[in-house]
């Protein structure tokens, strides 16, 4: 846990403060996400953390401990610490540079080498191929990877991250953001993350510190911030799209409704299955197999034509299927992509679970339009 | 063919003062590297001794080398210590300048980063500036120490020995074959060392 205690820097030579008067907790095992526009004071705050910069007033405690009563060195050996231009070593081949901190703290050479090769294989690069490469030989993507392995290489219980994935294009962010949250779901590291963009701090924040002009505007988890925005600077910040943002937040197991439409085994007879069709609001049905996986869906028109057989030689595939993990907003989208009033929801492994309709959604939304009317 | 006559006739004084030819370079060298090094990390942590030591170092490469022998002279007497202490300012400028330059030129994101992790300052430069300077230092290694085998002809004038005495003492018996053996040889040895820095240098370059 990270404690800070009516924190002001203020820069010889400039009249305001960078960051002002700034009381905040960040739990333990949570990334919190310091966002605002430049110059409001979000780097300054997080190297404080790390006293790469001396605040001029007020405290910061790390699980209880006053940081300014630790020695510097020593703190930031216990930091991880990433940045966007990554800074990584030119000179070292990639298992040097991982092992910087270790060694620094004078690990046994066999932990080291151990613990670089686990460290690549947590960031998606084969330790046999990697190892022995220099910087310059990795893509961006790949630099950034290793960036985030050698500030997690003493296993720090803290990360701070300055815009970490802020140089890489945007195909390559949105994998290693994925990455880093599923890394983060098995380590739970307590991390301070600085970026600008505001879709970033939704996504990996599970709480965001909204900063301006030094100040903290606004500090709550992702979905109450959209929901509830202190004021306009805050609204303005989150755009105008703040409820298609919010269904970002929402997975799709959440709005699951396994009462809309039903499955079918796919070894009934299309007679049987026409008993069935009752309950289905879209007059159609799911075909499953033995083991409940989705193979297709059949419509009520096709079983009434039909002569009797098998729904498993009448069922059609569909594109609109989607995983429980999957956002709200994806399905919104795979919805709007096919026209269809449902999409299908299924296990990672292809169960079929139920549906989520356009009319959940609404009702979702309507929620948050009325939160807001209040 | 006169020529090819006096080298072999004379062959054994000549390898003699080759030897302390290289001999006086090379412990120059060795100092003005260490100095040099020392001097240049030094000042990057002064920003304004760093103005005054480059300059200094430039108003000393600009003394003719004859004035620096002798401006020297009465501090150091006559003889080889000298000779090297003349050669150590000359190879100075090159060593300071490039380790200095080298440094500031570090991609600040490596030493933020550096830093941010916990590194100490000491580490930092034992681990991080030091090795990447290696191919920029070289770099001023070998200007200097190819200046200086030249300038080292000079220091005979003041007893330093070396190949500087065949130039000095075919000028004053009129000996053509000497002066010429003797900048000859100067000429190859500045030509060896250069080869073989050179060689270091690639090395370490594709090192880094």
């Amino acid at each position: 846990m990270i404690r800070l205690e009516n924190v002001t820097k203020h820069f010889p030579g400039q009249d305001h403060p960078a960051v002002n008067n700034l009381n905040m907790l960040i739990p333990e095992g949570e990334i919190c996400v310091l966002v605002g526009p430049s110059g409001c004071g979000k780097t300054t705050t997080m190297k404080m953390i790390n006293r790469l910069i001396e605040p001029t007033e007020g405290k910061i405690y790390i699980k209880g401990q006053d940081t300014a009563t630790i020695d510097a060195i020593k703190l930031r050996l216990d930091i991880g610490y990433v940045i966007q231009e990554i800074g990584l070593f030119p000179h070292l081949t990639i298992a040097e540079n991982i092992a910087t901190v270790p060694r620094e703290k004078g690990w046994p050479r066999d932990l080291i080498n151990q613990r670089v090769d686990e460290l690549l294989t947590l960031v998606g690069l084969e330790p046999e191929k990697y190892r022995h490469r220099k910087p310059a030989d990795l893509s961006g993507g790949q630099r950034q990877r290793v960036g985030v392995a050698r500030a997690m290489a003493a296993d720090p219980p803290i990360l701070l991250m300055d815009e970490p994935f802020g140089a890489v294009d945007p195909i390559t962010r949105a994998r290693l953001q994925n990455e880093f949250l599923e890394i983060q779901a098995q380590m739970r590291k307590t991390i301070i993350f600085v970026t600008h963009d505001i879709d970033e701090a939704i996504k990996m924040g599970d709480k965001i510190a909204i900063m301006r002009d030094g100040k903290l505007v606004q500090y709550a988890p992702p979905g109450e911030l959209l929901s509830s925005p202190a004021d306009e600077f805050v609204g303005r910040l989150l755009g105008p799209n703040r409820t298609i943002k919010r269904l970002n937040l929402i997975a799709v197991r959440e709005a699951l409704r396994s009462d809309l439409l039903p499955a079918v085994p796919s070894h009934l007879s299309s007679e049987e299955a026409r008993l069935l069709l009752k309950g289905s609001k879209f007059n159609v049905l799911a075909v499953v197999d033995r083991r409940n996986s989705l193979t297709g869906f059949v419509r009520g028109e096709q079983l009434k034509n039909s002569s009797v057989v098998p729904v498993s030689e009448i069922a059609e595939p569909s594109p609109n299927v989607i995983e429980a993990e999957a956002t709200l907003n994806e399905a919104l989208s795979l919805m709007l992509g096919c026209g269809s009033q449902f999409v299908a929801v299924v296990s990672k492994k292809g169960e079929y679970k139920g549906v989520v309709t356009l009319g959940s959604l609404l009702e979702l939304v309507k929620e948050d339009v009325k939160e807001d009317v209040a | 063919m006169e020529l090819w006559h006096f080298i072999s006739e004379r062959w054994p004084t000549i390898l003699s003062l080759t030897g302390e030819h290289v001999l006086l370079v090379l412990v120059a060298m060795v100092v003005a590297i260490i100095l040099g090094v020392v001097l240049g990390v030094a000042v990057t942590y002064w920003e304004p001794g760093a103005r005054a030591v480059l300059y200094l170092c430039q108003i000393l490469m600009t003394v003719p080398s004859m004035a620096m022998f002798g401006i020297l002279l009465p501090l150091l007497g006559i003889g080889y210590k000298t000779g090297v202490a003349a050669l150590i300012l000359y190879a100075l400028l090159p060593v300071v300048r490039n380790t200095y330059t080298g440094i500031r030129a570090i991609d600040p994101a490596v030493l933020e980063a550096a830093k941010g992790m916990g590194l100490g300052e000491w580490s930092i430069l034992r681990r991080i500036k030091l090795p990447l300077i290696i191919p920029v230092v070289m770099a001023g290694i070998r200007t200097a120490t190819v200046m200086i085998v030249g300038i080292a002809a000079i220091a005979a004038f003041i007893g330093a020995g070396g190949l500087g005495e065949l130039i000095f003492r075919g000028i004053s018996r009129y000996n053509r074959q000497m002066i010429l053996a003797g900048a000859i040889f100067i000429s190859a040895l500045a030509i060896c060392f250069d080869l073989i820095l050179k060689q270091l240098e690639y090395r370490y370059g594709i090192r880094s």
